[in-house]
């Protein structure tokens, strides 16, 4: 059996480049702004209130043992959860790709002729396009995050998995509201201003029609316990209750590697994931739910569990760790490419450090944006320390450079490393090739070398230092040696 | 084969090379909290629930119809929805300055939207993290009782608050076949989605007041 990749979804097709993608982000100085003042802020948070966890290393391993677990022994965790949620009233559906899990939301959609759904924040359903494949179908789905609603309402796309719109400033996001909000729904207040409350107020009033008023909600989930049934939305603002509540069906999209063995799981998990994603002790609210609850809630609940690529990525001994990924975006916040160039140039919703790894292994590294993706890392390896589940990001994209270049054959940049390694096995080819250097050297006068023929990529980013005049070699010669290493 | 059939044969045929079966895993290193109340957690609890911004009392039991009273007057709420198990004592005082709706009466979304608050009970705390959790039981009403109105007054005892997430965890698990809905309710709804800054009140409750009674 072969483990399909996913495929690229409409929105990234053709993407150029990261370095292409990011010299354009780069360029917006108000984004950068914001991108460095939001991954401080978070850091900052983030760190105090880890450190005031004494046993937080342990809960790092215990967190990576529990999704090891399930990760390596997911056959048999996937048929207990389908056999705990069916038990309690829940409808399981299968999707092996976005296509199909699609379908399966859509014509759940039909069946109940409505015309709109309302929408928890959920990286999987960016993932497959669900918005695009109900609007296609003239149902709205309507975004109820805030920071979701201004990335939708601004015709935009989002930058961070956390705080999505954080390329947007309090004025950018008046003006959205005011010219949006009237378009699709109760209109902003003629006199809003660009105060963050009064903003909340008129998100809170213009959604709260949307929530009274739907007949299907639609969600991810951030954990699916296996051996209880049961689902976790973890959020803050209550739009995810509203719509985990409210309506009279519920659709949840869960990745097949969001699954955890146990409801003990639930423990580690609950005090790793609010502490390194918003930087709290614990997020304002959090709903789990175990299929349908009689009289309370919605009483017909699907789920629809995903594949779209993990699979792939789960046959890999050493990639499949990045499957443990609990979206928590730490990684993002201490990345230094991530916090100047935005989530936008990594051509994914998922973007930083754990899309860098995660996006080549789920669609292969046959496009240029994921061939380039694994070089978007100066390789500090901040990403890893910060890392709730321990995924080795660094490692992962050290060997996924590895497999870029071997996929590319011979290139300028394999063949000067093959040369490299011709001229430096040998010391009288090595003294051979500095003199011939040092020639150089004297010719181009101590000046910086701004391109090499045939390494252009290569050597428009960096500038290659001028050859000296002497080698060591030769200054060791000249100085203390007689005659030797010539 | 059917998506299920083949998602299966995938996830097996991907991890070909583990040997060891499901269920081996290393215990996880046992923890020294204890679980027991005192009154360090109770400190502890009350520090940081009032850390989100929820307003904290501490009242003797007998003063808990009064410190109810005192909370809905105090925010301005005219209206009170109340679970069905709720302690009918706890709100048998505010008949004359409130309209209390009970939560059988209670029967559309758009009846409780136009409703300024509600009374419930819990079924955990959570010291370290300042977390109440309700399990919806009849003391504590449906889901919705507790998030569409913008006030929620939420009595907990002192023996129902723990030190730390496993332990509430470990409370917590669902019974098999008779399974409650869990809600995790840290401080009042929030949101950081407009560059960072914190506001508090988006759509849940707006308000959140916490009575610990012994």
């Amino acid at each position: 059996m072969t483990q399909p990749l996913q495929q690229t979804s409409a929105t990234f097709v053709g993407m150029p480049k990261f370095p292409e993608a990011a010299r354009k982000e780069l360029a917006n100085a108000q984004q950068r702004k914001n991108l460095r003042h939001a991954t401080h802020t978070i850091r900052t948070k983030r760190g105090n209130v880890v450190r005031e966890v004494d046993e937080w290393e342990a809960l790092r391993v215990a967190g990576a043992e529990a999704k090891d677990e399930a990760l390596t022994h997911l056959g048999d965790y996937l048929e207990q959860l389908e056999a705990s949620l069916t038990a309690n009233g829940a409808v399981v559906h299968w999707a092996r790709d976005a296509e199909e899990a699609n379908r399966i939301v859509l014509d759940i959609v039909r069946s109940k002729e409505v015309d709109e759904v309302v929408k928890v924040k959920s990286m999987v359903t960016q993932e497959i396009e669900l918005n695009e494949a109900l609007e296609a179908a003239g149902i709205n789905a309507w975004e109820t995050d805030l920071a979701e609603l201004i990335v939708q309402l601004g015709h935009d796309r989002p930058s961070h998995i956390l705080v999505p719109a954080i390329h947007r400033n309090r004025s950018e996001i008046r003006e959205i509201f005011l010219r949006e909000m009237g378009q699709v729904g109760r209109p902003a207040p003629a006199d809003l201003t660009d105060d963050p409350p009064r903003l909340a107020e008129a998100a809170r009033l213009h959604l709260r029609e949307k929530f009274l008023r739907a007949k299907v909600g639609i969600s991810g989930a951030n954990f699916a316990v296996a051996d209880t049934g049961t689902l976790v939305v973890v959020e803050s603002e209550g739009n995810g209750r509203m719509c985990l509540t409210l309506p009279e069906t519920l659709i949840s999209v869960v990745g097949i590697e969001k699954v955890l063995p146990t409801w003990e799981d639930l423990g580690t998990m609950l005090q790793l994931l609010p502490r390194s994603s918003t930087g709290e002790r614990m997020n304002p609210y959090t709903t789990m739910w175990t299929g349908v609850h009689d009289g309370d809630g919605p009483q017909e609940v699907h789920v629809v569990l995903l594949d779209n690529g993990r699979s792939h990525v789960l046959a890999d001994r050493l990639g499949r760790q990045a499957l443990r990924c609990i979206r928590c975006s730490a990684c993002l916040n201490v990345c230094p490419v991530y916090e100047r160039t935005g989530g936008h140039a990594y051509g994914s919703v998922y973007p930083g450090p754990i899309g860098a790894v995660l996006n080549p292994q789920l669609r292969g590294t046959s496009s240029a944006i994921d061939k380039s993706l694994p070089y978007a890392s100066s390789l500090c390896g901040a990403c890893f320390d910060a890392c709730p589940v321990r995924i080795n990001i660094p490692e992962l994209l050290v060997e996924l450079r590895g497999k870029v270049v071997e996929e590319a054959g011979r290139t300028p940049e394999s063949a000067a490393m093959k040369a490299a390694a011709w001229v430096l096995s040998d010391p009288r080819r090595l003294g051979a090739a500095q003199r011939a250097a040092t020639t150089a050297g004297r010719l181009t006068g101590g000046k910086p070398l701004r391109s090499v023929p045939g390494l252009g990529a290569w050597s428009n980013a960096r500038d290659v230092p001028s050859p000296p005049k002497e080698s060591f070699r030769q200054w060791w010669a000249r100085e203390r040696g007689k005659g030797e290493g010539r | 084969m059917s998506a299920k059939g083949e998602i299966l044969a995938r996830v097996r045929g991907a991890v070909a090379d583990i040997t060891t079966p499901a269920g081996q895993r290393p215990a996880a290193a046992a923890r020294d909290s204890g679980g027991q109340s005192d009154e360090g957690t109770l400190e502890l609890f009350s520090e940081r629930v009032a850390d989100y911004r929820a307003t904290v009392v501490r009242a003797a039991a007998g003063d808990v119809p009064a410190t109810i009273a005192d909370a809905l007057a105090q925010l301005g709420c005219q209206s009170v929805v109340v679970p069905s198990g709720l302690d009918a004592a706890w709100t048998a005082s505010l008949g004359d300055a409130v309209t209390v709706l009970p939560e059988a009466e209670a029967t559309s979304h758009a009846q409780l939207d136009a409703v300024d608050a509600v009374v419930t009970a819990a079924r955990v705390g959570i010291a370290v993290t300042g977390t109440i959790v309700l399990d919806h039981g009849p003391d504590q009403g449906r889901r919705e009782l507790t998030l569409v109105p913008d006030t929620h007054v939420c009595v907990i005892g002192a023996d129902q608050v723990v030190p730390d997430v496993p332990d509430a965890v470990a409370r917590l698990r669902p019974a098999a076949g008779a399974a409650q809905p869990l809600t995790w309710i840290s401080g009042p709804s929030a949101t950081s989605d407009i560059e960072l800054n914190r506001v508090e009140g988006v759509h849940g409750p707006r308000n959140l007041v916490v009575i610990i009674t012994a």
